[in-house]
């Protein structure tokens, strides 16, 4: 993201040696409607939820000042802390399982697909329809496909002899959230996939050539050249990899396992502890000022892999200019 | 001599036909596990009951043809209000977040002023951070609004959603345009607002058309703000509502069926439609990002 920033001051550099166009009503009109609607309805609701988190509701309705009292109930309260961890470790499973399926095979799909094999763009096409169909719709199709009741994933996998591997995976304990995560890499892989192929498209021939004519073979070529020049670009799949964990990752899990993540919250993660917090669920009442803390909870996580992203990764990597 | 070279020549022959089989093993392997689960859910919602759950791999025979999931759904589910209400909220955010993203990303482009960098690194935020994290105040703000259970809600936080990506790659391609044209119309004497409308959007349609395409997806497929909201009858999103239907109609597997193909067959279509557009759009974003 540093590169975002250095090209807006680089802009605004470009911008100041421009001609003075008079007046400046003409700028505020332009920016005005942008500018209100994000502040109102995105930085707002932001700011206003950490500080909802500082207060404690009242029985009248009113709110106190509690300082940070939310958070220690949070992380420390026996009957919080628990679900707390619990969720966070499942969406670091949930991170950690995307990392090592999602994005390699994104990465081996852009790769085949960047040797402009024959009906590439029709692979590329195909591949890429379960990203756009909603996640509501992914978690069905797949608790159907999964479901014993039904018998299509059993069937098929008795007919190559594997039948006896089979367990409903959704509705199992150790199995759950594995089977969730794999649901959701199906989903989501044409987007690594996509933004990989894009940048080994990037990479200019010649330097290919070249390392043809010293007699690198294809492999050694993809290892030694092309892989070095996109690792910016698997840093970016990767710290998208990571914030979609924390929001787009409820639908699915609320989809096909419900707001409580079962089995025996197996499946819960910081969305699904947010919404539940926030609008309460069967024993537990609604509570405002908790579910800002679990919404700012996510907020400092997410702000804490960003940063580790822009520090310790992009940083370390070298950009090549191509 | 030329008996070695030949041998040589046809094993790398070989060798490249073989890698090149691999490749498209690999390749249509993966494309079959993409599709496969969409195509069983269209196919068996053309089945009865018997043919679902009795032959569930087979295409629909005379025997097993059904449409009955397909009735159920029409009579029962919503789904032309659900449809309409989707394509309202989807259609006006997306033309809000062109409309004014393009607007700002032009200031940001165009002018020199003050506080140039930092509205750009301001609006650069929201793409990192994700809007959902504001729902409880959001939807407090929505209540004293009284815009609760309409589609408004959904229209603005859309909207303010969408615009940082859009205003981020606008802005990045109106730098590219040459500054001649603009001033000539200056010279013409049009005033700022006429250059905007007249000269820039029209070159830059292109990349609205993929902008477009791009915030399309997470508007159209949204569950969390439709249900958290707007899940009022009147309100549903195609989202929410087959969410609902399903959870109602557990039992009646052709109905559930149907209403997922109802559901995934437009984007097909759509995707048929726009698919080199949007490839191309997300291909062209990260060969810049």
């Amino acid at each position: 993201m540093t590169e975002i920033v250095e090209q807006a001051i680089g802009r605004s550099r470009t911008a100041r040696r421009r001609r003075k166009t008079g007046g400046i009503t003409h700028i505020a009109v332009f920016l005005a409607p942008t500018v209100l609607i994000y502040s109102i309805f995105s930085i707002y609701p932001l700011i206003e939820s950490l500080r909802l988190s500082l207060f404690d509701g009242q029985p009248d309705g009113s709110a106190v000042w509690i300082g940070l009292g939310n958070y220690a109930t949070l992380l420390f309260d026996a009957n919080w802390a628990v679900r707390f961890w619990n969720a966070l470790w499942n969406n670091l499973i949930l991170f950690f399982i995307h990392m090592i399926v999602q994005n390699p095979l994104g990465l081996l799909l852009a790769a085949l697909l960047s040797l402009a094999p024959r009906f590439g763009g029709t692979y590329r096409t195909l591949i890429f329809v379960p990203t756009l169909l909603s996640v509501v719709i992914v978690g069905f199709v797949w608790e159907l496909i999964l479901s014993p009741l039904w018998g299509v994933a059993e069937g098929m996998m008795s007919a190559v002899g594997l039948g006896w591997l089979y367990a409903p995976w959704l509705g199992l304990e150790d199995s759950a959230l594995t089977a969730v995560s794999l649901i959701s890499v199906w989903q989501y892989v044409g987007i690594p996939m996509m933004l990989i192929y894009a940048a080994l498209l990037s990479i200019p021939d010649e330097l290919l050539d070249a390392a043809r004519v010293d007699g690198l073979s294809g492999f050694a070529i993809f290892w030694k050249i092309k892989l070095p020049l996109i690792l910016p670009t698997l840093g970016i799949v990767a710290i998208l990899t990571y914030i979609g964990n924390f929001t787009s990752a409820f639908d699915l899990i609320y989809s096909i396992q419900g707001v409580l993540g079962p089995p025996d919250y197996s499946t819960d993660i910081m969305g699904t502890l947010m919404f539940r917090t926030f609008f309460g669920q069967q024993t537990q009442i609604g509570d405002i000022h908790m579910g800002a803390t679990v919404a700012s909870m996510m907020f400092f996580i997410i702000l804490i892999g960003v940063t580790i992203y822009l520090l310790g990764v992009q940083r370390r990597l070298t950009r090549y200019e191509m | 001599m030329s008996t070695v070279d030949t041998t040589r020549a046809r094993r790398g022959r070989m060798g490249r036909l073989g890698a090149a089989a691999g490749v498209h093993a690999v390749l249509l392997a993966y494309t079959i596990i993409a599709i496969f689960p969409v195509l069983i859910v269209v196919l068996n919602s053309f089945k009865n009951r018997r043919g679902i759950f009795t032959e569930p791999l087979a295409l629909p025979r005379t025997e097993t043809f059904s449409v009955e999931g397909y009735a159920t759904v029409l009579t029962e589910g919503n789904f032309l209000l659900y449809y309409s209400n989707s394509l309202i909220v989807t259609v006006v955010s997306l033309f809000l977040i062109l409309l004014f993203g393009a607007m700002a990303a032009h200031a940001l482009s165009e002018y020199r002023f003050k506080l140039n960098a930092l509205l750009g690194v301001y609006l650069i935020l929201g793409i990192m951070v994700p809007i959902r994290l504001g729902t409880v105040a959001i939807l407090q703000l929505m209540v004293d609004l009284s815009l609760v259970n309409t589609l408004i809600s959904l229209i603005l936080v859309y909207t303010a959603q969408g615009l940082p990506i859009a205003v981020f790659i606008l802005t990045e391609f109106m730098r590219t345009l040459s500054r001649d044209i603009k001033d000539c119309a200056r010279v013409d004497g049009l005033s700022e607002y006429r250059i905007f409308f007249e000269v820039v959007l029209p070159l830059v349609r292109p990349v609205l058309a993929t902008v477009a395409v791009f915030s399309m997806i997470p508007i159209w497929n949204d569950l969390w703000f439709p249900l958290i909201l707007a899940s009022s009858d009147a309100t549903k999103t195609v989202t929410l509502g087959v969410q609902q239907f399903i959870g109602q109609y557990t039992v009646n597997w052709s109905a559930v069926l149907a209403s997922l193909s109802i559901a995934i067959l437009p984007v097909l279509v759509l995707y048929a439609i726009f698919s080199r557009q949007l490839i191309s759009g997300i291909t062209a974003g990260a060969v810049k990002g």
